[in-house]
């Protein structure tokens, strides 16, 4: 009897247990999809927008489907849209960006690399005074070097220059791929250099050879951080540049803020998709990388 | 020719002294190991042997050469690392070559290079795997493959065997010991295992504080420990140090051991020179017996220590009886079932191996 009753049990628990557990579930999946429908409301709006014409706009709602699609708003924004006084569309400055982000992401990675390098396996006295000084960098503000850095720009003769851009964003950005690679290299046993000092390797050659293949996580991180940073700046970009050498985020601006007659929202929500699209593909190429990388080092083997 | 000879070796790190003039010499072929507890300085003296830290003071000697301002490439050396520091990128053929294509060796001949150590410790089939698949075991043979091809004058090992379970750990002991057979190269290895080191070495280098206390050959310093430090750090479970005094009756010493409210131990025949003899005659020594010199014996024979036996602790081939000496804790390792706890015993000591220190110096008295 016992044992009858004692077999019984988990099979008229079991039902309720399993409501239970989908009630609960219905709890936590209910409040993620409505936080993840509010976060996700601008894309929309901006993507619907975007692919409206003008006289549906200015008669419809923001939020609805389009009852005709067109392409035109983009192809506005993309070569026609008036910036300024001249009519030449989001293209050369799109073009400006890039010449802006991918040496200065080049560069400030490549320096942050052998910054960390040399804090981790090739110490000196005072190394750790230097990397504070570094991580310091990380929480100065951008308006406090504003006008020290025109000045400097001044004297190098950068000012107003795409290179003078690039120049700010890899001063800026070593600070932080500095303390990128450094954490990560700091669990890589010194041993390994060790070995390869043994082996009759080099500063470089350890650093090629060795160092490096083991850090494409961290690479890929410091690449999306950087990438995602200087992409999306605008006030290095509306300081230190003036009119056909700006990136693409003064151009949106001055697209968006700079219009005559109706304001064209199809066009604004246009160029803002094109100024956002290369962030939003880094992520999704690379941003299985960027969760490992944050989290590498975290665990040591 | 590959001797080590370090002469008068000091580091410091600021005013830190880490390691305070040491003097180590051993010839071709010897198997030296530097022993001591973790902070004595021996991984230290390695590195800087290996010329991985700056030498502070005195000099360093390979085959006869200087090398204190040597870098490690240019020393002749090869060196197994604790946590093997494989190159985790690479599979384990370009690990093992790597040395050989800095140092510009020809394809064929790094090939054939590899091949053979490869061969030699059985992982031929491993050569195309990262370090990441293999096993413990595994990446400290790929470790010391990678410093075999090297064909140094002088290997160094820091504690390879330490990261193994103990199992392997006995499997590789042998291994690197056929492996110096095989080779004859001169080694340098470090560890904080005694039985590593009195098992391998021809020549062990007991370290403590940044000083040597003592080198010899194992069975010397297993035997005749230089001081109390020594004779308690080698040997499990460690020598009994027990205060005694030493009396002298024409020409023969023996050792004496208060019990507190018994008749006193006497140790008689114990080997002494003249010398140390007429020094220490009547006075306060430590009696230095270790576990095995312990006997079961009878209560008539001259020397016999009768003893209340507290724990028994059995280890399958012998059992470890501890019972109360002359007011200290002292193990003996008896045949099993010879003694029960908390029952009396009669035990014999062999006397030829008692070794006396100096209570206040604690250095051996020979």
């Amino acid at each position: 009897m016992a044992n009858a009753l004692a077999q019984h049990k988990p099979i008229d628990e079991a039902l309720p247990r399993k409501t239970r557990i989908r009630f609960g579930r219905l709890l936590i999946y209910g409040p993620l999809c409505a936080m993840a429908a509010l976060y996700l409301m601008p894309l929309w709006v901006m993507v619907v927008t975007s692919l409206k014409p003008l006289d549906e706009i200015y008669s419809g709602s923001f939020i609805g489907l389009p009852q005709t699609i067109t392409l035109d708003a983009w192809r506005a924004a993309w070569s026609e849209a008036c910036i300024g006084t001249e009519c030449t569309g989001l293209k050369p400055y799109f073009a400006n960006s890039l010449l802006m982000v991918i040496p200065a992401v080049v560069l400030s990675t490549g320096i942050g690399a052998i910054n960390g390098y040399i804090l981790t396996k090739w110490r000196f006295p005072g190394a750790n005074l230097v990397f504070g000084l570094l991580l310091f960098g990380c929480f100065l503000p951008y308006q406090a070097i504003l006008i020290p850095m025109a000045r400097t720009l001044g004297l190098l003769g950068l000012a107003g220059s795409i290179p003078g851009l690039v120049f700010v964003h890899v001063a800026y950005g070593i600070c932080f791929t500095t303390l990128f690679f450094r954490n990560f290299f700091v669990s890589l046993p010194d041993e390994l250099t060790k070995a390869a000092m043994v082996d009759g390797a080099g500063f470089f050659r350890i650093f090629w050879s060795v160092i490096l293949p083991t850090s494409i996580p961290i690479i890929v991180v410091s690449c999306i951080w950087q990438f995602t940073q200087i992409w999306n700046d605008f006030l290095f970009g509306v300081s230190f540049t003036s009119g056909g050498n700006s990136p693409m985020t003064v151009a949106l601006n001055n697209i968006v803020n700079v219009t005559t007659g109706r304001k064209q929202y199809n066009v604004d929500m246009a160029a803002a998709m094109i100024a956002a699209i290369p962030t939003l593909l880094v992520y999704i190429v690379a941003g299985r990388y960027f969760v490992r990388g944050l989290t590498a080092g975290a665990v040591k083997g | 020719m590959s001797t080590l000879e370090i002469d008068r070796v000091r580091k410091t790190y600021g005013n830190l002294e880490v390691l305070k003039e040491v003097s180590i010499s051993i010839g071709t072929g010897d198997f030296l190991v530097l022993l001591g507890p973790s902070g004595c300085g021996k991984s230290t003296l390695l590195n800087m042997i290996a010329g991985l830290e700056n030498i502070s003071g005195g000099e360093v000697r390979i085959a006869g050469k200087i090398v204190n301002e040597l870098s490690p490439k240019d020393r002749d050396i090869a060196m197994v690392f604790q946590s093997y520091a494989l190159y985790p990128t690479m599979t384990v053929r370009q690990n093992i070559e790597f040395g050989m294509k800095i140092r510009g060796v020809p394809p064929a001949q790094r090939d054939k290079a590899v091949r053979a150590a490869a061969d030699l410790l059985q992982i031929i089939h491993l050569l195309d795997r990262k370090p990441s698949q293999l096993s413990g075991g595994q990446r400290q043979r790929v470790a010391m493959g990678r410093a075999i091809v090297r064909e140094p004058k002088l290997f160094l090992f820091d504690e390879p065997l330490s990261n193994l379970d103990a199992k392997l750990r006995v499997d590789m002991r042998t291994e690197i010991k056929r492996l110096h057979a095989r080779l004859g190269t001169t080694i340098v290895y470090v560890t904080h295992d005694q039985i590593e080191a009195m098992t391998l070495a021809t020549r062990v280098a007991v370290m403590k504080g940044g000083v040597v206390q003592q080198l010899d050959d194992p069975q010397t310093v297993y035997d005749r420990p230089a001081n109390v430090y020594v004779a308690k750090f080698v040997g499990s479970p460690s020598m009994n140090i027990i205060p005694g005094k030493i009396e002298v009756e024409g020409g023969s010493a023996t050792a004496v051991i208060d019990m507190a409210n018994r008749q006193a131990v006497r140790i008689p025949g114990i080997h002494l020179s003249s010398q140390a003899a007429s020094k220490y005659a009547g006075r306060k020594v430590l009696i230095g017996i270790r576990p095995e010199m312990f006997s079961v014996g009878n209560g008539q024979a001259q020397g016999a220590i009768s003893i209340e036996v507290d724990v028994v602790e059995p280890t399958g081939a012998d059992t470890l009886a501890v019972f109360q000496l002359g007011g200290v804790e002292v193990t003996a390792r008896l045949p099993p079932k010879q003694v029960n706890a908390r029952a009396s015993a009669t035990l014999a000591v062999d006397r030829s191996k008692v070794v006396l220190f100096d209570p206040d110096s604690e250095e051996l008295i020979n």
